[in-house]
């Protein structure tokens, strides 16, 4: 048996990511996956895993985890913290935030409250690797694929590293995270049920981030977007970063566990590399939107 | 007259059709022009009611210029076999059904046993198949009130569509009935027992509903 991590506290929310389980959306299964992409990669690269493997993402109040002893060898566990900003402790010491940490077998590494963002990513060298359901480790909270969200007592399987780590995965410089969170949006397919003053007041108007805000969406409050037309729109595919508008007309920014399908109007898309920022904005933050027609 | 494809943000295309027809033959078109390499680069295909998506698309304006022949038209079904899914029709629902179709209980299982239905398309949770094949002068409107929790294998009616829930989920469908089948089993080779264009039939247990 490879290492493993015995969960001591899953804080919020944590839950297993890789890059989620694309080619199923046919079946009504959602792509699913690390919310902040570049971070999961980022945390993957520091202990020397590939993009693919799988992390721990956190939620505001990170998750403190035990590394248990493999059976015939006595290495320490190389685990990384990426994303959201915080404290990290190995068995209370302070540890690299953004750097390899080695975790002693039955040592306890604690990643604590984010002082900045959201989503942390605990990378561990070889992966956690709880068995994959149609090709991913991600818990999708929407259908519930995938392992259920992290619970105290819970052991966690951890890979084969596939090597040492890299030399030289220093501290890595991190963006400040986002006070505001300016998103493009590509206008479209449904553009065409709001009217151009609609859209012109969208493009002036601040949202700021819901509390209601999740894996499947970010939640906006502030100005309705009116509708130019009434009715049901047949449900279609929906595209992840898909601006969905319902009928109160907040608009919701679809994330990884977003539905297949849907039947609001979809106003525009917020391009993939836009939303690693968008996974880290709290609750409050200040949000803008820049259409413009798809190029 | 040719598509209507409309960019769907950086990577993605939307095909708009007139009706579920179209869908199923233009859905069918792309899974041909995929299977025969046509169609590199496009991770998701996905029909809905009036529209198919194609999604992870790595080309979007290459794509959208090869589709743009494509025909829309309905062809005659694919032959295939039919799903057969044993039926009780015992919902809570089937009363509220019957009022609505102004007919007796036993005449809304004999309808509905009595159709062929199809996938349209799925959505709301993995494995959960949009049926059409009831006519539109049946189609009921949802529950005022969505029940929290449905259990796995209830056969709901929303619209002109029929559904089974794969599993236990909250739902707002007028059920009329419950069936065994397992619709959604990640040990399968393929979990999902109804997908896009596959035929289905329900068959009442007990012989309820016929001569």
């Amino acid at each position: 048996m490879s290492a493993a991590l015995a969960v001591v506290s899953p804080g919020l929310l944590t839950t297993v990511q890789d890059l989620g389980r694309p080619g199923h959306a046919h079946l009504g299964v959602p792509h699913s996956g690390a919310l902040d992409r570049r971070a999961h990669r980022l945390a993957n690269a520091l202990v020397g895993n590939a993009p693919e493997a799988a992390t721990l993402e956190t939620t505001l109040m990170g998750c403190t985890v035990r590394a248990v002893r493999a059976l015939r060898t006595e290495m320490p566990v190389v685990a990384a913290v990426a994303g959201a900003v915080g404290p990290v402790r190995v068995d209370g010491r302070p540890a690299a935030w953004g750097a390899p940490v080695h975790v002693p077998a039955g040592s306890v590494l604690e990643v604590g409250p984010a002082t900045h963002g959201v989503r942390a990513y605990v990378a561990f060298a070889g992966g956690v690797a709880p068995t994959p359901v149609l090709g991913s480790r991600s818990t999708d909270l929407l259908s519930g694929l995938g392992p259920e969200p992290l619970k105290a007592g819970d052991v966690v399987p951890l890979g084969t590293p596939a090597g040492p780590p890299p030399e030289g995965a220093d501290v890595i410089p991190h963006a400040a995270p986002p006070t505001r969170l300016v998103l493009p949006l590509l206008l479209g397919p449904r553009a065409d049920w709001f009217s151009a003053d609609a859209i012109r007041a969208l493009a002036r108007a601040e949202y700021r981030v819901a509390p209601a805000s999740n894996r499947v969406g970010l939640r906006l409050e502030g100005p309705a977007v009116k509708r130019s037309r009434d009715g049901e729109l047949p449900s279609e595919g929906m595209v992840l970063g898909a601006v969905q508008v319902p009928p109160d007309g907040h608009p919701v920014v679809f994330l990884a566990d977003h539905p297949t399908t849907g039947g609001y109007p979809v106003v525009g898309v917020v391009p993939a590399a836009a939303l690693d920022a968008a996974a880290q904005a709290r609750p409050g933050t200040a949000v803008r939107f820049v259409p413009s027609a798809v190029g | 007259m040719s598509l209507r494809i409309q960019p769907y943000g950086p990577e993605a295309l939307l095909i708009d059709l007139d009706d579920t027809a179209q869908v199923g033959a233009v859905y069918a078109d792309l899974l041909s022009l995929r299977d025969a390499g046509q169609l590199p680069g496009v991770r998701d295909i996905v029909p809905a009611a009036a529209t198919v998506l194609l999604d992870g698309v790595a080309d979007p304006r290459g794509v959208a210029a090869r589709l743009a022949d494509l025909e829309p038209q309905s062809r005659p079904q694919a032959s295939g076999d039919t799903v057969e899914l044993p039926a009780r029709y015992d919902g809570p629902d089937l009363e509220d059904v019957a009022k609505l179709w102004e007919v007796a209980p036993a005449e809304v299982v004999r309808i509905h046993s009595g159709i062929e239905f199809q996938v349209a398309f799925t959505g709301f949770a993995p494995g959960f198949g949009y049926l059409v094949g009831l006519p539109e002068r049946y189609a009921v409107p949802r529950r005022p009130t969505a029940r929290t929790a449905v259990p796995a294998g209830a056969i709901g009616l929303a619209g002109a569509y029929t559904g089974v829930y794969p599993r236990r989920s909250p739902g707002g469908w007028q059920l009329i009935g419950t069936t065994d089948a397992v619709l959604w089993d990640l040990d399968r080779e393929a979990p999902a027992l109804l997908m896009p264009g596959t035929r289905v039939r329900f068959v009442p247990e007990d012989g309820g509903g016929k001569p």
